[in-house]
């Protein structure tokens, strides 16, 4: 009990001091979960794909399309359930600020393939009935206060011309990670446009997106459907939803591992602050610890004495940074949502916030703990004045 | 002065355990926030030499890059006819007709594949970019599958060095020689003849129009007369503006990470340099106060403790400059997310980089120092002798 009064009277010894440290663990620990948050973001897209999907797409590049003869050949291969299809229309909404992905797709099929976009019957009902009509996701429709029967507008990039629409449906995500702004509409009615305007880009499918029966197949179904395009004009290349997701991220990979260098110099950082602080309070206590000593307090009592010390220190920053993190968090989302259509902040983040708080407490403490341990206690209590 | 300086430097060299905490934390700071600026001016650097200011690139109406973009061949010779064009001293006109596409190449390191630019080419286009150069073997002879491979790509990716071959397309093209771009963009792509290219891809359509301007005044003409022609359907821009529109997307995620993550960072240094000040005041106020009583002003105890936190703050700045300066020999290679191809850039580090972060490295030491400082000169002799 007496250690644990020494230990809290000593850390607020110093409050201003204290209070400066314990905001620099704050600062450092809402940088570190932020970092994380981004780092996960960005695999979003991986953890929420599904295992019992395939994409196939062009060999070459995703730039370069397939026929759209192909559904027929792909669905009668062993082990596939249902076929859709779609393109990447790369379509911008009054300004290229106002980014979100947008699909042209075949809505029935695609909606059965995907069920973690949630439709209400009703909105289905429409969206499949008019051949204009479009569903968004929540989080676009709250962003540009979009509703039900509006024209929605968007300035093709690859298919050139203005291109109308009508919103006939809003989709919700079923899990958290599932991306709530993207844009969907009719594959058909695409196709229909460009077979007047540009004859030789029509009936091509980007990518088909293939439903197995059995995810443990996968790969051995993806085999299937790349041998039966083989040596074609147009060669295939099929894999999980997952891998799919994953090969953008490769590309991507040395942004994400600047990002998680810098990570670590935070650590750095708050260690060389905290350490700091510990480092001067038990410089200024030498004499004090040596009159501990002489009252016959043993070594390993100083020590928990120092320990206890940082390590309060570290979690009331650790803890206040954390709580801080989530409003943070909050505005960052809302600022780059173009970037990042998904931005929470998961338990693992926590977690590891907690960890490093703790370990950064015990690391500091051990050099001036050291000092402390050797001191000698004549020449420190001659300090005593 | 030169007391207080001696003054500050030994008070320093003192407590050498928490200076160097305290100037280690600056440093990683100042290394991040120059890291970041060289990081975006490295991006800049291989756009802007991407261009050239006279040359003009003509893609489709609304097409973001020459990927999306598709030229027909009737198209294309309507724009050759144009007055604008400069003629080379070969009697020449200096214009190219160019195919762009991504294809899917596996790295040499990791096998993962990344999508690479490959350009098709025609006599033009080399003399239209002077920055490329070829440092190996030679161009593609017209009408043969073979392809020139830029630096990045040769040493990066599986197939593209000198000599090897690369399979796409159904077809084997062998690489008959390497090229060196400098910082640009054009060191990540592979370059072949274009109508093999066309005919390898079943692509009828050219991907954009390059050509060099007669005079660079004629540009805005140019651009509204061919912009409005009825039988096209393009939009004109000049090459460096067109480099600068692809990565906007990504500039601006740097810059805005980078921001974020000063803004923090600086703020987590500013507080332990006030830590460390704040503490060198508490042990000092004896001392402050036999320098009052000898006569030293208020202000001469100011500067003592602001000259101590900007000496801890410069030596911080200076480590986090050297460290951020061994950056320059990397090369940092990623996706740049409008193009979805791949893009090559290094750190640079500019003098302007340089003056910026010193100051800002100072800046935070003058932060981090004023109040303690001014808390130092406030004492009351009296006081400060007496709890010393």
């Amino acid at each position: 009990m007496l250690l644990a009064k020494l230990i809290f009277k000593n850390a607020f010894r110093s409050k201003l001091r204290s209070t400066l440290t314990i905001l620099g663990i704050s600062l450092a620990i809402i940088a570190f979960g932020f970092l994380r948050t981004v780092v996960e973001a960005w695999y979003a897209g991986v953890e929420a794909s599904s295992a019992s999907r395939l994409v196939t797409r062009n060999s070459i590049s995703l730039i370069f399309p397939l026929p759209i003869s192909y559904k027929e050949k792909i669905r009668q291969i062993e082990g596939v359930s249902s076929v859709s299809y779609g393109n990447w229309f790369g379509g911008i909404y009054i300004d290229e600020k106002n980014f979100f992905a947008n699909f042209a797709i075949e809505p029935k099929s695609y909606l059965d393939l995907y069920p973690e976009y949630i439709v209400s019957d009703e909105h289905k009902r429409a969206f499949l009935k008019d051949r204009k009509g479009a569903v968004a996701g929540q989080n676009i429709v709250e962003r540009f206060g979009w509703k039900i029967g509006d024209n929605i507008t968007l300035r093709g990039t690859i298919y050139p011309g203005n291109w109308e629409f009508v919103l006939t449906g809003i989709y919700k995500g079923r899990d958290k990670t599932t991306d709530e702004s993207q844009f969907f509409f009719h594959w058909d009615y695409l196709n229909e446009i460009v077979k007047k305007t540009v004859p030789n880009r029509a009936d091509q499918a980007g990518f088909y997106l293939v439903g197995v029966k059995d995810p443990n197949l996968a790969v051995v179904i993806s085999e299937r459907i790349d041998r039966t395009f083989k040596n074609s004009l147009a060669e295939t290349l099929t894999e999980t939803e997952r891998s799919f997701q994953l090969s953008f991220i490769y590309m991507t990979e040395a942004i994400l591992m600047v990002i998680q260098i810098v990570s670590l110099i935070v650590i750095i950082i708050i260690l060389a602050v905290v350490a700091n602080t510990m480092a001067m309070s038990v410089r200024e206590r030498l004499a004090e610890f040596a009159v501990f000593k002489t009252l016959g307090f043993s070594g390993g009592y100083i020590l928990l004495m120092i320990f206890g010390e940082s390590l309060i220190i570290t979690s009331i920053g650790g803890i206040i940074g954390i709580i801080c993190t989530f409003p943070a968090a909050d505005a960052f989302a809302s600022a780059m949502s173009n970037y990042f259509p998904v931005f929470i902040i998961t338990k693992e983040t926590i977690y590891l916030n907690i960890a490093v708080s703790f370990l950064i407490g015990i690391i500091s403490a051990v050099f001036p703990a050291v000092r402390a341990l050797r001191l000698q206690i004549a020449e420190n209590l001659m300090k005593v004045r | 002065m030169g007391i207080f300086f001696l003054y500050s430097l030994r008070n320093l060299f003192k407590r050498r355990l928490t200076t160097i905490l305290t100037a280690l934390g600056m440093a990683l700071v100042v290394f991040v926030f120059a890291s970041i600026l060289m990081l975006s001016e490295g991006l800049r650097q291989t756009l802007v030499d991407t261009g050239t200011y006279d040359n003009v690139v003509i893609v489709r109406k609304g097409a973001v890059s020459e990927v999306q973009s598709g030229i027909e061949r009737h198209q294309a010779s309507i724009i050759e006819t144009q007055p604008e064009v400069a003629i080379g001293s070969d009697g020449k006109q200096q214009y190219a007709k160019e195919l762009v596409v991504l294809i899917n190449l596996p790295k040499r390191d990791t096998d993962k594949p990344s999508n690479v630019v490959i350009r098709g080419i025609e006599e033009h286009s080399l003399p239209l970019r002077p920055q490329v150069k070829i440092v190996e073997g030679r161009m593609p002879k017209p009408g043969s599958s073979e392809i020139v491979a830029g630096v990045n790509i040769a040493q990066r990716f599986k197939g593209a060095g000198i000599g090897e071959n690369l399979n796409f397309a159904l077809r084997s093209w062998k690489v008959v020689g390497i090229f060196d771009a400098g910082k640009t963009g054009f060191s990540s792509e592979i370059w072949a003849d274009v109508e093999q290219l066309m005919s390898a891809f079943r692509r009828p359509v050219y991907s954009s129009v390059i050509f060099k301007l007669r005079d660079s005044s004629e540009f805005q003409r140019f651009k509204s007369r061919i912009e409005t022609d009825p039988r096209l359907t393009v939009e004109a821009k000049r090459e460096v503006r067109y480099y600068a529109d692809q990565s906007e997307t990504m500039a601006k995620f740097l810059r805005i990470l980078g921001m974020s993550l000063t803004v923090i960072f600086s703020l987590g240094a500013i507080i332990g340099a006030m830590i460390t000040m704040y503490a060198a005041v508490a042990n000092r106020i004896g001392e402050i106060g036999t320098l009052r009583s000898l006569g030293f002003q208020r202000r001469d105890i100011l500067l003592a403790f602001l000259l101590e936190s900007l000496l801890i703050s410069f030596i911080g700045g200076c480590t986090g400059l050297f460290l951020a300066s061994f950056l320059q020999f990397f090369t940092v290679s990623t996706m740049n997310f409008q193009t979805f191809s791949e893009l090559a850039f290094s750190f640079n580090l500019t003098f302007e980089i340089i003056y910026l972060s010193i100051f800002f490295s100072i800046l935070m030491g003058f932060l981090g120092g004023v109040l303690p400082a001014l808390r130092a000169s406030r004492m009351q002799i009296v006081d400060s002798l007496r709890a010393g």
